[in-house]
């Protein structure tokens, strides 16, 4: 075991740092609670502009092809520049959809033309992409989405609605999955499509959430016409094709964040319970101890998954347990936060609250950290089926035409 | 980074796991017990020839000098095991007290026959209930003589010499070496939960003992219990993943309702929270073998971490094994008490939860006092 970098990886490292050293400031105490709230147009023009300065620098599309601006590197240099971009306070991301997902996806499953048009735009942060796959009716049940999509010569007319897409109200472009084919079971049946978020008949309404902020957006779409040029993979492959997506978006995701144990540790050091730092009391002391098991368990969980990757094999669904265990912790370490303020947890006001507020807003958002993703329940089902094998659920639906699947018990 | 076992270490797992499977077949233990055989004389002298007992003592005492990251791994492969053999305390506390804390003669004396299997020891602190401290030891070394009682000493009842925590005539808590079978020593061996191992209650009585010269004091007992955690929280890695295996076994045989109940979501979301359970226990115990390995600052803190999430994944993978075996598992026959026995067995052994937790809260908040003054 070594925890250094290899030669090459320390001078990647060096690479890196001096690239944010030069082009952006160390991060401080205050930038926490910026997280949370939701983009203002400031902070997308920020953001493609930082996007732009890595992308022409190297520091983005890490393993693409240089073709398409690419750097033909390593798995390892895209988690060493995250590492060390992470200490740095930097714009917003809201490339992940797009680099991330969006167009490595295209490059495996679309068309040479696909990849040309869309892979640089993406990659220089010109052009944002959003996810158009969950619905109103069919969110841990991805296959069961309804909205509608009909050939028609040489173009697809789509009809419904998609929801919890973020970034929709700033995206140029959308992976879209629409049912293609009603009366063939369920996965059969999904065509999946690149759409221009400018085609008319698009409406983009900002969520409110619990917070009161928006992250997210509904998308209704009525009559949008898509060029057949523009479906990527065949008709009827969409559940495959988004299967593709889902894989490379596990590189992506990363752990819930918000306060975590070390800023619930210092909490505790300066509250006084009885007199004394919460930190003496032994009930505050097994919730720390059990806290900090679980964030240095999910570290280094995170170090074994590396070294999987930098030897060559492809982390699994065993990444699962990253989000499982930090978005609860999350939700756990906010409310606790609060608990230790006694009355005054109640308090929001940021020049109040310790943190800026930090433990009241991640109790907002740490419920949706919780569904986003996965769910708890699917992140457990996909241990259970994908890493211990055990038997898939039993399905009501399986088989069935999609236009024969019940849908309520009316 | 490279943060996982060596090659040569995997390799060597294959091995171990290999004579493991070969020479304790299931149930093995539980015929040892029912035979009241004590110490499985044949089976120590085939792990002391296979290398293993020496594998972290430098080679200048008789050992292998492989290192720590070798030990970790037989101890985890002995976590899913559970043979009857007096490892842990001969190796990770007698040696390690020793190899630590004696001088070169000591070394030179104790470490080559604990190395070839000749000589089993142990390690005895505790003087009744209650976690470890420099006040509730009570036993006393006067003249180089120890007088006082210890309960519960693990494998005490085989083992040729303890490793013993008492109080000098002056000056700060030692460690003594005390041969068990010499004058002024009774031990009697008690009934145990974990039935493969052993405990026994040894009253000393102007026994002959020997300081550890460099054993001065509460925290060498503390940095041996550290060092100790590490190794146990293989142990215990070990037996969470074959308890998890066994639950999973019987979950996919067993059919309910016209299908197994694997299928249930019910049982697979238990499942899926033991192995998430066993793996953040696993992870923790790498950086821990590190930690040993390359003698960190941040070993206390590391193996306080290690001990508290294995001691949790193992007693839930154990405890949860029975549920899911239904009847089956509460049965003598069946395996799942073993694992359920040694569990808890290990939770204790070195100190209960709570004084992990404080172990590790202290440590962090010495840690930020530093960072502030620095």
């Amino acid at each position: 075991m070594d925890f250094s970098d290899t030669p090459e990886e320390a001078d990647f490292r060096a690479e890196a740092r001096a690239f944010l050293t030069a082009n952006a400031a160390l991060r401080t105490d205050t930038s926490h609670a910026y997280r949370s709230r939701a983009f203002s147009e400031e902070d997308v023009r920020l953001s493609k502009a930082w996007q732009a300065k890595k992308a022409q620098a190297g520091f983005a599309g890490f393993h693409w092809p240089k073709k398409y601006g690419g750097r033909e590197g390593s798995q390892m240099q895209a988690i060493i520049f995250a590492q060390e971009e992470d200490k740095f306070s930097v714009p917003p991301g809201i490339f992940n959809q797009g680099v991330g997902m969006a167009l490595p996806t295209i490059m495996s499953c679309g068309t040479q033309a696909q990849a040309e048009r869309y892979a640089r735009p993406a990659l220089f942060g010109e052009e944002v992409w959003c996810q158009l796959f969950s619905e109103p009716a069919a969110g841990s049940d991805l296959a069961g989405l309804r909205t509608k999509a009909e050939q028609r010569g040489d173009e697809w007319v789509v009809n419904g609605q998609k929801v919890w897409t973020s970034n929709a109200h700033f995206s140029q472009f959308a992976m879209l999955v629409a049912r293609s084919n009603p009366d063939v079971p369920k996965h059969q049946g999904l065509t999946f499509f690149i759409l221009d978020m400018a085609t008319p008949g698009i409406e983009v309404r900002r969520i409110k959430q619990i917070s009161g902020t928006s992250n997210f957006c509904e998308v209704f779409l009525s009559d949008v016409r898509i060029p057949d040029a523009n479906r990527l993979g065949a008709v009827g492959d969409g559940w495959k094709v988004a299967m593709t997506m889902l894989a490379n978006e596990r590189f992506t995701v990363a752990q819930a964040e918000g306060p975590d144990i070390e800023d619930i540790l210092r909490l505790a050091q300066q509250v006084l319970l009885d007199g004394a730092p919460a930190i003496r009391d032994s009930a505050v002391r097994e919730k720390l101890a059990n806290w900090y098991c679980q964030a240095q368990g999910l570290k280094y969980t995170r170090l074994r998954m590396q070294t999987a990757l930098s030897r060559g094999k492809t982390p699994g669904p065993e990444a699962s347990i990253g989000k499982l265990v930090s978005a609860t912790k999350l939700q756990e370490i906010a409310a606790f936060g609060i608990d230790l303020l006694g009355q005054a947890g109640a308090v929001m006001d940021p020049q109040l609250a310790p943190y800026n507020a930090w433990f009241q807003h991640a109790l907002l958002y740490a419920p949706g950290k919780r569904i986003a993703g996965g769910t708890d329940e699917v992140l457990r089902n996909i241990i259970a089926e994908r890493v211990l094998k055990m038997p898939g659920e039993m399905r009501a639906d399986k088989g069935l035409p999609f236009n024969k699947i019940p849908t309520s018990l009316r | 980074m490279n943060f996982e076992f060596s090659d040569d270490v995997t390799t060597m797992r294959e091995e171990v796991n290999r004579f493991l499977t070969k020479q304790l077949p299931a149930g093995a233990v539980r015929q040892q017990i029912e035979t009241g055989a004590k110490l499985d004389h044949a089976l120590w002298a085939k792990i002391a020839e296979m290398g293993w007992l020496g594998v972290a003592i430098p080679e200048a005492f008789g050992g292998a000098g492989l290192g720590y990251e070798a030990l970790c791994m037989i101890a985890e492969e002995m976590g899913r095991a559970l043979p009857s053999v007096p490892f842990s305390s001969t190796i990770y506390l007698a040696a390690q007290a020793i190899l630590a804390f004696g001088s070169t003669k000591q070394k030179e004396k104790y470490l080559p026959v604990l190395a070839d299997g000749s000589l089993v020891g142990t390690f005895a602190l505790a003087e009744g209930p209650g976690d470890p401290s420099s006040e509730a030891v009570r036993a006393r070394v006067q003249s180089g003589k120890l007088s006082g009682t210890k309960l519960p000493v693990f494998d005490g009842g085989v083992a040729d010499f303890a490793i013993v925590v008492a109080h000098p005539e002056s000056g700060a808590l030692g460690l003594y070496i005390v041969d068990l079978s010499g004058p002024g020593v009774m031990r009697r061996t008690v009934e145990g939960l974990d039935l493969g191992r052993t405990a026994a209650a040894i009253t000393f009585d102007e026994a002959p003992a020997e300081a550890l010269p460099l054993a001065k004091g509460w925290s060498p007992v503390a940095g041996l219990l550290d060092r100790a955690a590490i190794l146990f929280a293989f142990e215990q890695v070990g037996g969470a993943q074959a308890a998890l295996a066994m639950a999973l076994h019987y979950a996919m045989e067993r059919f309910a309702f016209g299908r197994p109940i694997a299928a249930l979501q019910a049982i697979k979301h238990r499942l899926a929270d033991i192995y998430t359970l066993t793996e953040l226990a696993r992870s923790n115990a790498y950086f821990g073998a590190w930690a040993l390995d390359a003698d960190a600052p941040e070993l206390p803190a590391a193996a306080a971490a290690a001990r508290l999430s294995a001691n949790e994944a193992f007693f839930e993978a154990a405890k949860e094994n029975i549920q899911i075996h239904g009847g089956m598992g509460f049965t003598w026959d069946s395996d799942c008490h073993l694992f359920y026995r040694r569990a808890k067995q290990l939770a204790g052994n070195i100190g209960s939860a709570r004084y992990w937790r404080n172990r590790l809260l202290d440590e962090l908040t010495e840690q930020s006092e530093k960072a502030k003054v620095a």
